[in-house]
């Protein structure tokens, strides 16, 4: 075990009311929390690093309940996805390390989803942006949910650091109008359908 | 149909170190992309057929565009991957109508299989903009070491009154994968998911 080092967390809001087409009652909310820690095993090649996992879990806790805070609650999320994008001295694996912990954090949090979480990984520089893939919480194959939202921060990751994001959503897409299983029909039960 | 194909581009990276440590055989991801021009930008319009048909017409091609790039067999394929940018006179439900009602059928076709639902990814954007292609196994959505994305851009795509449709496909999964996890040899490929 280590200690993790976080540098920052940003949690950013968008609420969209309308895109060219009618204008929606209720807006649609996407959020996204973004945490910059410290890369332990960045410089060098470590075999071990499942332990990493651990320290990420608290972490991912916390940013999981800024969303349900940020959104007005758990009963009000209805989509969700995480990424992870590793500074230059890291390696693509380590961003492979925040599946299980921000995942997880945000099945907790919300309370008992059944879909995969969505996600994404890649290695960028300071600056570099990051698209979070979302689907439906409880399944995955509902096409009205299926979304995603662009993250970064312009000073990380530094070469020694990693970008964390989760992100959740409060309904469909604002005009969702490409057919396929609506939210309203589904089972709920194997996560896909 | 009037939508056009401006223009295609296919990349493929092979990764043959990865941390200082020796990848062999390389790991190699292919993207290949599509610049179409966008039937319905610049105003709303309620159905969206058109891009739909677009849609699965891109799945073979860009499908068929990854394998032969990969030099593989079609059930060589190990992950895939979809994702749309829409230029700026469009809206976000056009990369929907592209992406989710018809190009996975032809694009499994394309990689022989494909029990698991293709991860995606959608947004709005301008030329010259990244665009994360999300990865996920083929037949089993959980199997850990496949995770992935490939990311890809354009200097001159999206123009506003245009779409950037991008599909992925690997033979491999990341060059050293070790986060633990149900692993590829042990999936079943049976439901999607394991």
């Amino acid at each position: 075990m280590g200690e993790l080092i976080l540098r920052k967390i940003s949690v950013v809001v968008e609420e969209i009311h309308h895109e060219g087409g009618p204008i929606a009652d209720v807006p649609l909310q996407r959020a996204a929390a973004v945490a910059v820690v410290k890369n332990p095993f960045a410089g060098r090649y470590v075999e071990d690093i499942q332990w990493f996992m651990d320290d990420l879990r608290p972490l991912g806790l916390d940013m999981a309940r800024r969303l349900v805070t940020a959104l007005g609650g758990a009963d009000r999320i209805q989509g969700y996805g995480k990424g992870s994008l590793v500074g230059a001295e890291g390696e693509l694996e380590h961003g492979a390390l925040w599946h299980n912990p921000g995942g997880y954090a945000m099945r907790e949090v919300i309370g008992g989803t059944k879909a995969i979480v969505p996600s994404t990984k890649k290695v960028g520089g300071v600056g570099a942006r990051l698209d979070v893939p979302i689907t439906h919480i409880n399944a995955a194959y509902v096409r009205s949910h299926f979304d995603a939202m662009e993250v970064g921060l312009n000073d990380a990751p530094a070469g020694d650091e990693m970008l964390l994001a989760l992100v959740m959503t409060t309904g469909p897409r604002i005009h969702s109008r490409s057919g396929g299983l609506e939210a309203w029909d589904i089972t709920g039960e194997d996560g896909l359908r | 149909m009037s939508v056009t194909i401006r223009k295609t581009a296919t990349w493929i990276e092979e990764t043959h170190l990865e941390m200082g440590k020796p990848i062999s055989p390389p790991t190699r991801k292919a993207v290949a992309v599509a610049v179409i021009s966008n039937p319905f930008s610049g105003m709303y319009q309620e159905d969206l057929t058109e891009l739909m048909e677009t849609g699965a017409m891109l799945g073979g091609l860009l499908g068929d565009k990854c394998v032969a790039a990969l030099g593989i067999t079609p059930a060589e394929a190990e992950s895939y991957g979809k994702a749309a940018m829409v230029g700026e006179n469009g809206e976000l439900e056009h990369a929907a109508a592209l992406l989710h009602p018809s190009l996975g059928a032809p694009l499994r076709k394309a990689v022989e299989k494909g029990a698991a639902l293709v991860p995606s990814s959608k947004k709005m954007g301008g030329p010259g903009q990244v665009l994360d292609v999300p990865l996920g196994h083929k037949d089993a959505a959980y199997v850990r070491s496949h995770f992935d994305g490939i990311e890809v851009r354009l200097n001159d795509a999206p123009r506003a009154n245009e779409i950037l449709v991008a599909v992925a496909v690997t033979d491999s999964g990341r060059p050293l994968p070790r986060v633990g996890g149900l692993a590829h040899e042990d999936a079943e490929g049976k439901d999607g998911l394991r």
